[in-house]
């Protein structure tokens, strides 16, 4: 590995090392900061994905279910939702700041952001591609409004709902690293942003691989989530 | 040729002078012309007609999922404005919500009508057996083939107990083997039940085999051009087309549909 500029990209060995003390400390007393706080990192960065997810979640499936079902819902909020979506996550790294300041809630209100478009828009979409039939017989036997959104429409889109999902918590790790970066002080994007000041890419390194596994784990909990709600996908998928 | 040599019964469905207008690409394009029939309590009337022909429009019309340009279609003396469970629906996809067993299916009109578990449950369990699926309750529809997904269909509808039975043709899309076992069901069904019923269908034999009167259609723009009283005996079962009056029937519909299938084949 001899074209590679020296002390920029850290062995392999010296990853795992340097990983090995942040995650269980060092072996004498240390005032390092990677000594023993790789799990606080992780657990900051984790809650901060799962409350800004979370809250996406909740706001978008819902919102984004009626504005699938119903023209009137659609033509009230679609419009200003295709306005704010094009405006990068980072572009509202300033006004989080000036309206949160330099706490959690600035990057929960990043994480969510994020997260809500590709939740809310797939719902949309799941929404308005059901099946007419489906809508037609819930109607003939006689299902109310309220019915045919939980009980119809909610099921059926569960697929998209679930694609938005997926997407969205990509683009909740993504927010959380930047809202680190610069608005919160913990955090492994943080540590990240710290690691590289100080000159130690074996720490930037080991974060990031960090940041694959949580993404990778993430995605999975979600898949398993998607073949809990939807049993009766199983048998299709089986054929 | 008509039915009124019949005794003044109620007249189940009412369609009255009902236009159907689409509008495509800038032209006005009728669907429906005209169509006047009048079905009553307990009949079982088909609709027959080539594929096009505005017959399904005009079940949906009844259903309460369209609505005529002009004219008007009451079930009971009663407008229909828009869908009701007094007005059963059989699709020709069975329309089944893949999320639920085949239990659930069935039971999802009794539920939304507040019905008590104790009174529709087994009301359920006897439907599922008549239609032969007890043993599939608890199955998903992606689990069934064509023909029992069908059946589904139709035990969803029994359940609700209606006052009509739209069937939009029901057994189209299956193999002819299921096709003939599913309307040998449905005669079945039809004898405990004598409930009435619109078929749609294109095809001649399954609308001679089920129907007491048979309504024939024209090709766009969609008018009655027939209508025939099927005097075979009840209960019916496919032995009676075999029948020599079923095959001289048959001839005088083909003669009656061919010219439509010949003009409609000439219209680009």
């Amino acid at each position: 590995m001899d074209w590679l500029p020296e002390g920029i990209v850290p062995s392999p060995e010296a990853v795992a090392r340097s990983w090995r003390t942040w995650i269980f400390g060092a072996a004498t007393r240390s005032l390092s900061p990677y000594s023993g706080t790789w799990s606080g990192a992780v657990l900051h960065s984790a809650e901060r994905v799962i409350e800004g997810f979370g809250l996406a979640t909740l706001i978008g499936v819902p919102l984004g279910l009626l504005i699938g079902w119903s023209r009137r819902t659609s033509d009230l909020v679609d419009p200003t939702i295709q306005l704010f979506r094009p405006v990068p996550i980072t572009a509202w790294i300033p006004f989080a700041l000036a309206f949160f300041g330099i706490y959690d809630a600035s990057a929960i209100f990043l994480v969510a952001l994020g997260a809500f478009f590709p939740i809310v828009v797939n719902a949309t979409q799941g929404a308005r591609d059901i099946d007419i039939l489906l809508l037609r017989a819930g109607r003939m036997m006689g299902a109310s409004r309220a019915v045919e959104l939980r009980s119809i429409v909610f099921p059926a889109a569960m697929p998209s709902i679930f694609t938005g999902l997926r997407l969205g918590v990509g683009v909740s790790w993504t927010a959380v690293i930047i809202s680190e970066m610069v608005a919160v002080k913990s955090g492994l994007g943080y540590a990240l942003w710290d690691a590289y000041y100080v000159g130690r890419m074996d720490i930037c390194v080991a974060t990031m691989i960090s940041f694959g596994l949580l993404g990778f784990l993430s995605d999975r909990l979600i898949l398993l989530c998607w073949r809990y709600a939807a049993p009766w996908r199983r048998i299709g998928a089986s054929r | 040729m008509a039915a009124d040599w019949r005794e003044p019964m109620t007249a189940a469905i009412e369609i009255a002078e009902v236009w159907k207008r689409f509008n495509r690409a800038g032209r006005d394009v009728d669907a429906l012309q005209a169509i006047s029939l009048t079905i009553q309590a307990n009949e079982f009337v088909a609709i027959l007609g080539p594929s096009g022909c505005g017959k399904s429009t005009l079940l949906n019309m009844v259903a309460g999922f369209d609505h005529p340009t002009s004219g008007a279609v009451r079930v009971n003396g009663e407008a229909v404005t828009a869908p009701s469970p007094r007005r059963g629906v059989v699709f020709q996809e069975s329309a089944l919500f893949p999320w639920c067993s085949v239990l659930d299916n069935v039971t999802f009109g009794a539920r939304q009508q507040k019905r008590r578990p104790a009174e529709y449950l087994p009301k359920a369990a006897a439907i599922l057996e008549q239609v032969g699926l007890s043993a599939f309750a608890a199955h998903y529809p992606a689990e069934l083939s064509g023909g029992m997904k069908q059946r589904v269909g139709l035990a969803r509808v029994l359940l609700m107990a209606p006052q009509v039975l739209l069937m939009d043709e029901p057994f189209g899309a299956l193999d002819a083997q299921t096709r003939s076992l599913m309307q040998e069901l449905l005669l079945e069904v039809w004898e405990r039940n004598r409930q009435t019923v619109l078929f749609v269908t294109h095809d001649i034999d399954e609308a001679l085999l089920l129907a007491d009167i048979v309504y024939i259609m024209t090709a766009r723009p969609g008018r009655i051009k027939a209508v025939l009283s099927i005097d075979l005996p009840r209960p019916r079962t496919v032995a009676v087309t075999t029948l020599p009056g079923f095959s001289e029937m048959k001839t005088q519909i083909r003669a009656l549909i061919r010219d439509e299938a010949v003009r409609a084949s000439t219209e680009v």
